[in-house]
């Protein structure tokens, strides 16, 4: 549904983009995943239509987005980081005008904007101007907007920056709903939390480029080991321990002989414990404690982003 | 129809899902042709200005006070120290009143602009298959209803402190004429807007440009009691140009050397400002 190949944008001597390819499946969710400034808001502005690429290529719902920008327009919706609702329109009006100038008929337009205020819960707030309505209202009403013409593909832009958490977890249901729906979405965020919450897939951009890809747990298993902490009775256990592990993941067994643990790394965590369980029985070795502790995002986010750290 | 544990909110699930919407169905977009598109949508955007300019009554009810208070002040506090040979002075102050009121008033563009970039409405705009035009275009319809309106306004002030136009026909020319300025300017403000960024510095900038044209002008005095250079400066501006026509429109004077001039000021304006500023909305992406 998204095919972006070698896109480049540069803005004078910022290079915003530097050579990013991505492809969405139809129906998924990809989580363009980067600090400020990586290049998150200029993708989604190429693939909206509303930057022009300096080099490379990128299709939306099978148009070009530079060569056919008016059929990419009809296919896409946007909600931006920054509430684009007119705050002298009512909400209503604000979705009217949306629909009029996505083409809708006018019946149809009424009636969607009617559909989404209830699905947003502003039927009430839909009679007030959109200058009276909070933070979390506005960027509802944003989000309905770009729903209006029933958009194949939507692009979130960082859709919960700045949101409160009850406001986030609606999002998060619309846009799941979104998905069960048919939709395809592309949604940038800071937050590893949302990444992992709704991305079927996850492109960590970094200073233009893209720096990883996969699916939040390959990239969580590609990027950063699983670790089993062994803990012992006592110090002689650790050490008859330590010798027997060696071998088992990545690296040497860490000990820490203060706290009686045995730290493995490992690549495949239940693998590992059975081998482990089954080394240190044979050895006649007392276990008091075994723990396995996935990844987070974090370090995968950290270890992939931190420039000369 | 599924009645038991599914997650989803309601008997038919195709149903539930519609409020997000269906994109796998046919579009409910409408097919025309892009040039009734162009108009349509310019339309639209026109009404959305105009609504939202309604709903900011204390920026309108400024607007208004501002020529009011120039038409006080000129015919009552300095025009008993002005005389203008072979004219009541408000007869002659009246055309640059009009004049000042259209122009002045344009900078409502610049500032609407400027918050609509700003505010990402205009990339809502960009992000919606409506005509490109219809931006800027709705901006300048905008201004044409919206000048109509003030235009009428000042009509009825003049009226009130003593202002008797010629005839009404030479009224009414003179009402086009001041609407096809305001378009002219609309375009200048337009392109301010686009250029400058935000709305404080629109404003100042627009002013910047105005301020001496409107004054260095024979809009309040003629142009015969300035000193050479100014006068060389104000009888040779579009400003002046567009006054004289409209004097000569409301006062039954001759036309055909002053009305030719206007209209081609007009025109040069339109010309060149609403180029630039096509370019530059377009460039910016």
């Amino acid at each position: 549904m998204i095919q972006v190949s070698g896109l480049r944008k540069a803005f004078g001597a910022v290079q915003a983009l530097d050579g990013i390819d991505l492809a969405v499946a139809g129906g998924t969710v990809l989580g363009l995943l980067g600090p400020n400034g990586a290049g998150k808001t200029t993708a989604v502005r190429v693939l909206a239509t509303l930057a022009r690429p300096d080099a490379g290529s990128a299709r939306v719902a099978g148009f070009d987005v530079v060569r056919e920008p008016r059929e990419v327009r009809r296919s896409i919706g946007l909600a931006g980081q920054f509430a684009a609702v007119d705050p002298n329109l009512t909400g209503r009006e604000n979705l009217l005008l949306a629909g009029r100038l996505a083409h809708l008929r006018p019946p149809a337009a009424r009636r969607r904007a009617g559909e989404l205020l209830e699905r947003f819960g502003l039927t009430d707030a839909g009679r007030r101007t959109a200058g009276t309505y909070s933070g979390g209202m506005r960027r509802r009403l944003d989000l309905a907007a770009a729903l209006v013409a029933e958009p194949l593909v939507v692009f979130l832009d960082e859709p919960t920056t700045g949101l409160d958490p009850a406001s986030r977890a609606d999002l998060w249901s619309v846009v799941r709903e979104l998905v069960a729906a048919g939709t395809t979405v592309l949604l940038t965020t800071q937050y590893l939390e949302e990444a992992d919450q709704l991305a079927d897939r996850i492109a960590v951009i970094d200073a233009g480029r893209v720096v990883a890809e996969g699916t939040p747990a390959e990239l969580k298993s590609r990027l950063a080991a699983t670790r089993l902490v062994v803990q012992l009775p006592t110090e002689d256990a650790v050490r008859t321990a330590s010798a027997r592990l060696a071998g088992i993941g990545t690296g040497v067994p860490a000990v820490d002989p203060g706290a009686q643990t045995v730290v493995l790394e490992v690549a495949d965590g239940p693998a590992a414990l059975t081998e482990v369980v089954r080394r240190l029985d044979a050895a006649g070795v007392a276990v008091r404690g075994l723990s396995l502790t996935e990844p987070s995002l974090d370090q995968v986010f950290l270890s992939l982003t931190s420039r000369a750290a | 129809m599924s009645t038991g544990t599914t997650t989803s909110a309601g008997p038919d699930r195709a149903d539930a899902l519609r409020p997000v919407g269906r994109p796998g169905r046919p579009p409910a977009q409408e097919y025309r042709p892009l040039l009734g598109w162009a108009v349509t949508d310019a339309l639209t955007v026109t009404r959305r200005n105009l609504v939202g300019q309604l709903r900011q009554p204390q920026i309108l009810v400024f607007a208004a006070i501002q020529p009011i208070m120039f038409t006080l002040l000129f015919r009552y506090v300095f025009g008993g120290a002005i005389t203008v040979p072979g004219v009541d002075y408000v007869d002659y102050l009246m055309a640059g009143v009009f004049v000042q009121t259209v122009v002045f008033g344009g900078i409502a563009t610049a500032v609407g602009l400027t918050e609509d970039l700003a505010s990402g409405v205009v990339d809502r705009f960009r992000s919606l298959p409506m005509a490109r035009s219809a931006v800027l275009t709705g901006r300048v319809l905008a201004d044409v209803a919206r000048n109509l309106l003030s235009i009428t306004l000042m009509v009825a002030v003049g009226l009130a402190v003593g202002f008797r136009p010629d005839s009404v026909a030479g009224l009414l020319a003179a009402v086009g004429l001041l609407l096809l300025l305001g378009v002219a300017f609309s375009w200048y403000y337009a392109l301010v807007g686009l250029v400058v960024g935000n709305a404080e510095a629109a404003q100042a900038a627009g002013f910047l440009v105005i301020f001496p044209l409107t004054f260095a002008s024979s809009a309040f005095v003629p142009t015969g009691s300035m000193p050479g250079w100014l006068r060389a400066f104000a009888d040779n501006q579009p400003i002046t140009a567009a006054i004289d026509a409209i004097r000569a429109l409301v006062l039954g004077q001759p036309l055909g050397e002053v009305v030719p001039v206007a209209l081609a000021w007009i025109a040069a304006i339109t010309v060149v400002m609403a180029a630039l500023a096509i370019t530059r909305y377009r460039r910016a992406r």
